[in-house]
């Protein structure tokens, strides 16, 4: 009789739940319904994504973020971010924890494809590198036989170190560590010979060495780390809000639409593509079922794509970052928006 | 025998001696040094040992300790004054990170102006607990409460609270003291409603909210009352009907509606906002209140005599004891979601409050079980007689006594959860200790302070925990002593 | 409730399932078990609803796998073309090495530590009282933190013990030589290696093999000498002498072995920038075992203390007047009677051990919630796979430690007739 009544209970149930699942998948309507766009970040990584003593959060990551809630909600203080770990960023995303993943994740198929993610672009076209220190008198990743290198766990940085040193038939001795933070302790203190990370996070970490100078990059950058913003697989509307979002940030600098020059533009500017892009003939916006100023907005946050590269990475911040691939496609780069058309 | 003495003899003294001072191998620090330090080879060793130990940890924390910098901008600036004041080979421990950042370590980043209430927050929390743990001894529950209410109102006004919020303050202090002065029962009333109380300053919003949900239980237990005498046990599905459909369909309008005609809210605080101590003792605090009902449930459960309930509970208990507290964090931060309703959201501070309630609980059922164990057989047969039913027998006669005996286990649970709430860290929140530190540690001003922030988080922490270990020693020897 | 056969019971009606005793206790015991499994249903069904709606599947396919990370410290071989399955074995048995490591030293610590404490040294007695209460107050996690940043920042670099004049000198008798990047210590080789039989990708040492069975031929002869003596004893009423011959039979064989083998430390030297010879620790490891072998130390070292007190005085004096000399009182009549309060918290403490070792993770040491939990789980994003399995191996691990003990528990338990 208690199997009976079981199995009746769990038909109950799922009933229950199938009922309550209507609106499947319409991420838009959940966050404007929500007023506040959950963005997964860093925890802490300072020019990508880091709180300040006030909680504010500030970085490249971090302005994607606010230009995406500033073209969906008109607001770009309406984020909430969600500081996420190497670990738990994946499934903070599909568990619906967080509408979009801004945190430096590397584009590849597996998480294309299995982990159900859909990456919308690629925001920093990065790679993996290393630092050692100049007296160690190496000058290339080749002479790292038999080097302690300091890796951090959970990224694609661990299985590419093990693919490299694989394929040039050398060893080493990995050190595992927890945080980026760590890592910079552990190579400071010389635990390792060598940190490697994103070639962006070791020129951050080198710039903030107290002597820079004794320090050295190696030239070797041994794997592509596209790193991009992700939302959930299966959402195809919100992945092109989010996808448009970056190209307008990146159209708008080809363009030469910034910050200071946007409320101008609207209004005198010849070019079509700019007309499209800032919303003053074809409103775009409604067949992705936004207004016709939402790349207006997430321009105005922000500023463009060259703006929030300079203000929070680039060569005038501490960490100083060149554009290198990051340049427009104009420029010798890879940043090639799609047309607004 | 003295009489035959005093007749025999010629000479009596009439006057004494005046005391002579022991010879100086026979007292004094001397003999007291020879005694406790000196007493034979192995004790010399061991003394000359630990003489060594305290040597080596004085001369190489010392100085650094001796040179710290408490006024700087930055590492930089730090090693500078370093070396400026004692040359330039000298280390110093750099306490400036704390004097500027001290307020993220406590507070995290929660909004500046509002900083008074996580005070109250946690100063209310000595009125809760008064009428539980403070109640025997008038000058112990006096001192507390004072101190409390002084230092709580002083930091919020240090803290910049306005002058109605503390007038209000003000009041509701005087209030609760006379309360639990005064009524006991009702302060009790008061200190189960503290959570709703502590959750509403913490977190803001509109208070009607928690009172809605209080106001749950209280129909709940009116409908209890009201349809026990015609339906008997069936009345506890009632209660639960009721309290469903209350919370479900009822309490969110009214309470909207109660704030329409009289609001009372505060503003709202999301739970990002939350780091350092706040977070710490929030989770810690949170998760010992509810799971203390939960844990009594289960301790019941496990003693009891219907075999698939005891067995139950067996694997609940031993199923979160066997597993790491990390495990069960990455639960709530990895599989939660999966667990719930599509469409049901849970920020991570209220899945990892859950997650270490459901942790605790099991802890605080073998802490209640051992309790209901010590209690000597007697009681139970003593409610039995008097004809008793068992929730009746358990709620007026063993339960009272049980937890009381188990209070000092309670409290070393929750030292124990306390100290845990640091691993919080591992699913991206910002507990003091690790991921504070390292935010502070990764701007630019503040790279390579290793020391000062754990010496920091250390110390409070020590404070905390042995306070509260002391205080559990106290209360164990007091319980002893009672009962012998 | 005894059903006296001539008693005449009442016809069931449908009420007495709720007011009859007899049957009030099945109705409740049912309606809590369906309770729980509708629950369990709901939660079961919540998740089946939610992957489904994620596209993804639930599988252990992926164990299967090519992991393709490395693991700086490994028991049995592995490489990165290694499967899931083995990096998660490779992290179990990681997890093992750090618990059982630290639970010998821990009790080493602890025990020393809780008779020190009642030592009438005042200045030991004292400092071990310091140790107890800032280990015991303390997050481990601070400690863990803590030690990792002295091994870092304070140890020196392999290098500095170079040179005539080197800043840094190895411990215990140039063996030992914690570097801010591994711990050199000595391993143990054979100049006489008789070989290994092969078991798939591992091996077993003859040596071992050879070992073993000295010892276990030992115990045997042990038990039959034992034997032999109360034998003697009943007959005669004198205990013939044996310890000699035991310990000779103990020590013996593996001596001659050593010997055979050619067994001899291997010492590290340093070579270059590096030590070479003898065995690497990965310091993610000591770092670890140190952290858990003083943080659980200090607790141990209370549950200690309170086991000696708890033997009344009047117990050493009783042994005392009987003539017993102070080691035979302690090992005859104080430590049996303390051992009964000490063993169930011990393992209790032991239980902790293992399940904090799982703060590896503040380390970057790789054990089974590092490899499956960690690495593994990130890599395939396997969450609900991995957390399952990685749970049920932790609750294995502590249901048989428990298990163990509670077996040890009940040997030294007073028994009461």
């Amino acid at each position: 009789m208690k199997k009976s009544v079981f199995f009746g209970t769990v038909t109950a149930a799922a009933l229950m739940a199938s009922g309550a699942m209507a609106a499947e998948g319409d991420t838009l309507k959940e966050v404007k319904a929500r007023g506040v766009l959950n963005c997964g970040v860093n925890t802490g990584l300072v020019g990508f994504a880091a709180p300040d003593a006030n909680g504010n959060w500030s970085g490249f990551d971090v302005a994607f973020c606010k230009a995406v809630a500033a073209a969906v909600l008109g607001d770009q203080t309406k984020v909430k971010f969600v500081p996420t770990t190497g670990q738990t960023r994946f499934t903070a995303l599909s568990s619906g924890e967080v509408d979009l993943l801004a945190r430096n994740s590397t584009w590849t198929f597996q998480r294309d494809t299995d982990l159900k993610l859909d990456f919308i672009g690629v925001n920093y076209y990065d790679g993996q590198g290393f630092m050692v220190r100049k007296d160690l008198g190496v000058s290339s990743a080749k002479e790292l036989e038999g080097a302690t290198i300091c890796i951090q766990t959970g990224t694609t940085t661990e299985l590419n170190l093990a693919d490299y040193f694989k394929a040039n038939n050398m060893t080493y001795q990995p050190v595992n560590i927890d945080s980026n933070a760590e890592g910079e302790q552990q190579y400071m203190a010389g635990a390792c010979d060598a940190y490697t990370t994103d070639a962006s996070g070791l020129a951050a970490t080198r710039a903030a060495f107290a002597d820079p100078e004794n320090h050295i990059i190696l030239p070797e950058i041994i794997s592509k780390e596209p790193l991009g913003p992700a939302v959930r697989h299966g959402d195809n509307n919100w992945g092109d809000i989010n996808r448009w979002v970056l190209y307008a940030l990146i159209a708008a600098e080809e363009y030469g639409v910034t910050s200071a020059n946007i409320e101008e533009l609207a209004k005198s500017s010849q070019n079509p593509e700019v007309q499209r892009l800032l919303g003053t003939t074809d409103n775009l916006g409604g067949m992705i079922g936004l207004d016709a100023d939402w790349a207006k907005r997430a321009i105005a946050a922000n500023g463009n794509y060259g703006e929030i590269f300079a203000a929070t990475i680039g060569e005038q911040t501490p960490i100083g970052l060149a554009r290198g691939l990051n340049a427009q496609w104009t420029q010798g780069g890879l940043m090639y928006a799609m047309p607004f058309r | 025998m003295s009489e035959t003495d005093a007749q025999t003899t010629l000479f009596v003294r009439d006057t004494m001696l005046p005391p002579q001072p022991a010879p100086d191998k026979v007292s004094g620090p001397l003999l007291w040094l020879r005694e406790n330090m000196f007493s034979g080879p192995l004790n010399i060793l061991l003394t000359l040992l630990g003489l060594s130990i305290v040597w080596l940890v004085v001369s190489t924390i010392g100085p650094w300790l001796m040179h710290s910098v408490w006024n700087a901008n930055g590492m930089a600036e730090c090693r500078q004054i370093i070396a400026e004041r004692y040359g330039p080979d000298a280390s110093g421990a750099c306490f400036a990170l704390i004097r500027e950042r001290w307020n993220q370590f406590v507070f995290g980043f929660y909004p500046p102006a509002l900083y008074w209430r996580p005070v109250m927050a946690f100063t209310l929390l000595f009125f809760a607990l008064a009428p539980i743990l403070f109640m025997d001894s008038r000058k112990a529950r006096w001192t507390v409460l004072a101190l409390a209410s002084v230092l709580g109102f002083l930091c919020a006004q240090l803290l910049g609270a306005d002058g109605q919020t503390l007038i209000v303050i003000t009041v509701a202090i005087v209030l609760w003291i006379l309360v639990i002065e005064y009524g006991r029962s009702k302060a009790l009333l008061l200190s189960l409603a503290y959570p709703f109380i502590g959750m509403w300053l913490l977190w803001g919003g509109s208070l009607w909210v928690e009172i809605m949900i209080l106001a749950g239980f209280a129909l709940a237990f009116l409908a209890f009352r009201l349809t026990q005498p015609m339906l008997g046990l069936i009345a506890l599905a009632v209660a639960a009907a009721v309290i469903g459909v209350w919370w479900y369909f009822l309490a969110d309008p009214a309470a909207n509606a109660l704030e329409q005609v009289i609001p009372l809210g505060l503003g709202k605080v999301p739970s990002s906002q939350f780091g350092g101590f706040v977070l710490s003792i929030t989770i810690g605090v949170a998760g010992i209140a509810m799971s203390l009902p939960l844990g009594i449930l289960l301790a019941l459960a496990r003693r009891s005599d219907l075999p698939i309930i005891k067995m139950l509970a067996v694997i609940f208990i031993e199923f979160i004891r066997g597993v790491p507290l990390i495990a069960l964090l990455f639960v709530a931060s990895l599989l939660l979601n999966y667990f719930l309703p599509p469409k049901v959201e849970f920020d991570i501070i209220l899945r990892v409050v859950i997650m270490v309630t459901l942790f605790a609980s099991a802890y605080m059922a073998e802490v209640i079980r051992g309790g209901l164990a010590a209690l000597p057989r007697g009681q139970y047969e003593a409610a039995d007689a008097l004809g008793l039913d068992y929730w009746k027998a358990q709620r007026l006669i063993v339960l009272p006594q049980a937890l009381k005996i188990s209070i000092p286990g309670i409290v070393s649970t929750f030292i124990g959860m306390f100290k845990d709430t640091t691993l919080v860290t591992f699913v991206g929140l910002y507990d003091p200790l690790k991921a504070m530190s390292d935010t502070v540690r990764a701007t630019f001003a503040w790279k390579g302070a290793y020391w000062e922030p754990y010496i920091f988080v250390g110390s409070i922490f020590f404070i905390l925990c042995f306070g509260m270990s002391r205080y559990s020693m106290y209360l164990e020897r007091r319980l002893k002593r009672e009962n012998r | 409730m005894v059903q006296y056969p001539g008693a005449n019971s009442p016809p069931f009606k449908l009420s007495m399932l709720i007011y009859d005793r007899r049957y009030r206790s099945l109705t409740i015991q049912a309606v809590v078990f369906i309770l729980v499994m509708l629950v369990a249903a709901w939660l079961i069904n919540n998740t089946i609803e939610n992957l489904a709606r994620l596209g993804k599947t639930f599988s252990f396919e992926f164990l299967f796998r090519r992991a393709g990370y490395d693991i700086p410290q490994q028991l049995i071989p592995y490489t990165s073309d290694d499967t899931n399955l083995r990096a998660a074995i490779v992290g179990l048995l990681n997890t093992l090495q750090v618990t059982i490591f630290g639970c010998i030293t821990a009790t080493i610590v602890g025990v020393m530590v809780g008779v020190l404490r009642l030592s009438p040294n005042w200045l030991i007695s004292r400092l071990m009282t310091v140790y107890v209460e800032v280990f015991r107050n303390i997050p481990l996690l601070l400690w863990i933190l803590v030690v990792l940043a002295i091994f870092t920042e304070v140890m020196p670099q392999p290098n500095a013990y170079r040179g005539e004049n080197p800043q840094a000198h190895m411990l215990l008798f140039d063996t030992i030589a914690p570097t801010n990047r591994y711990t050199a210590v000595p391993s143990i080789l054979m100049s006489n290696d008789p070989g290994v039989i092969p078991l798939g990708r591992e091996g077993l040492n003859w040596a071992v093999v050879w070992f073993a069975g000295g010892l276990v031929l030992a115990w045997i002869a042990h038990r039959f000498l034992k034997n032999w003596a109360q034998r003697v004893q009943d007959q005669t009423g004198r205990r013939p002498t044996t310890w000699w011959i035991t310990a000779l039979m103990f020590i013996a064989p593996p001596l001659l072995l050593s010997w055979y083998f050619g067994l001899h430390l291997d010492r590290p030297v340093l070579k270059g920038f590096n030590f070479t010879g003898g065995a690497k620790l990965d310091n993610a490891f000591v770092v670890l075992w140190i952290a858990l072998t003083l943080y659980t130390g200090a607790f141990i070292a209370e549950i200690v203390r309170g086991g000696i007190l708890s033997v009344s005085k009047g117990q050493s004096e009783a042994a005392f007047a009987l003539g017993l000399r102070p080691g035979r009182t302690m090992s005859l009549v104080v430590l049996p009677q303390a051992l009964r309060v000490i063993v169930p918290p011990l393992i209790s403490q032991y239980l902790n051990l293992m399940k904090n070792s799982s703060l590896a993770i503040a380390v970057g040491f790789m054990d089974l919630r590092g490899t499956l939990g960690g690495t593994t789980l990130n890599q395939t994003g396997r969450e609900m796979e991995c957390m399952i399995l990685m749970m049920g191996i932790y609750l294995l691990l502590s249901l048989i430690i428990s298990g163990g003990m509670n077996v040890f528990n009940n040997r030294v338990k007073l028994k009461e007739r």
